[in-house]
């Protein structure tokens, strides 16, 4: 599924990153700990989050991830947001928490 | 120039998860006992236990950086010094400011109390004084150096509340006077993970919560004296003062 789709689906704000709304979603991953996603995240997942800071997509790079979401009204750094439209790797917001948002997207990706 | 031992992370009682024996006059006799010349006083988003400590170890001819270490948004551990008590408070008021107002609970974390020279309780924290504070790590770094102070990222190679674990690498463009490393891994070893911080300033410090600790691990600073302002060259590695670790 796109990162689009999921978008507007789950009704995700695109903040910043639109170049990547077309990548390829292939699961996803939960972790606010960036050195556990850096070792456990998969190409391709998308990344449910509440950091800022822009290792956050520095990271997301680093992995191959297709999309960033931040949970419970959280807004990118502006270094972040500018890092997400440079790497075309959409950061999307939600005002839901982390275990709202996981449970609709673990539903929709395994539809 | 002289050579100075000094162990610039040490709690006292008001950390919560600082010994009741942390109190002024037993962390000076622990330092003269070990021969350290200079300590940092650095609690848990508080520098109110501070000023007895300097009292305490002026009468002992020790000399004390007032710091404070601080949990940033991230999660981070940090480490900030300041030169007067003036500053000091002016960072107090920030801290105060950004503290999230969660109550401490004495059963689950332990007390949060500020004691003078004589022991006796004159202050207790209500509020969790180990909660985040509601600024980034960037925020933080930009209000210690408007301040005059010294910002040092604490424990980095830590499995937890560390620059890597929390933001999975140390960002090459943060402002930071050194990087604290603990004693599970060597200086070479931590920069064949990161050679981008080859050049930059190491200390390694107790983090001491119990008496005995203090000084189980301690930086040497080459520099004229022990004022402030020579701790910040040394830092800066200017003008023959160094670090040596």
């Amino acid at each position: 599924m796109k990162v689009k789709e999921v978008a507007e689906k789950l009704g995700l704000t695109v903040i910043s990153g639109a170049n990547g709304l077309e990548n390829e979603i292939s699961m996803g991953y939960s972790s606010d700990l960036l050195s556990d996603v850096m070792g456990s995240a998969q190409s391709g997942d998308i990344w449910i989050t509440l950091q800022t800071h822009k290792n956050v997509m520095a990271i997301a790079s680093l992995k191959d991830l297709s999309a960033v979401i931040l949970v419970k009204g959280f807004t990118p750094d502006p270094d972040m947001e500018e890092q997400s439209n440079e790497e075309n790797i959409p950061v999307l917001g939600t005002t839901e928490d982390t275990f709202t948002i996981n449970g609709k997207l673990y539903n929709l990706l395994n539809q | 120039m002289k050579e100075y031992k000094a162990d610039l992370h040490i709690h006292t009682v008001l950390s919560p998860c600082g010994s009741l024996e942390m109190s002024p006059r037993n962390i000076v006799q622990e330092a003269l006992k070990k021969k350290i010349d200079i300590i940092g006083i650095t609690d848990h988003n508080s520098t109110r236990q501070c000023a007895s400590v300097s009292k305490e170890a002026t009468k002992a001819g020790i000399t004390v950086y007032m710091g404070v270490e601080i949990t940033t948004k991230e999660e981070v551990h940090c480490l900030a010094f300041f030169e007067t008590f003036d500053i000091l408070d002016t960072f107090q008021q920030y801290l105060d400011k950004h503290l999230p107002d969660i109550k401490n609970n004495t059963d689950l974390f332990g007390y949060q109390v500020v004691v003078d020279e004589s022991e006796n309780i004159i202050y207790e924290e209500p509020r969790l004084l180990i909660s985040a504070i509601a600024q980034s790590i960037d925020q933080i770094a930009a209000e210690v150096h408007r301040l005059g102070g010294l910002f040092i990222p604490a424990h980095i190679n830590r499995p937890k509340y560390s620059l890597v674990s929390q933001l999975g690498f140390v960002p090459p463009d943060l402002k930071a006077d050194a990087f604290e490393l603990t004693k599970h891994i060597s200086t070479e070893d931590f920069l064949k993970k990161f050679s981008y911080l080859k050049g930059k300033t190491f200390i390694r410090n107790s983090d001491a919560h119990q008496p005995e600790l203090i000084g189980e691990r301690f930086t040497t600073l080459k520099m004229a004296d022990t004022s402030f302002a020579e701790f910040a060259k040394a830092l800066a590695g200017i003008d023959g003062r160094e670090v040596i670790v």
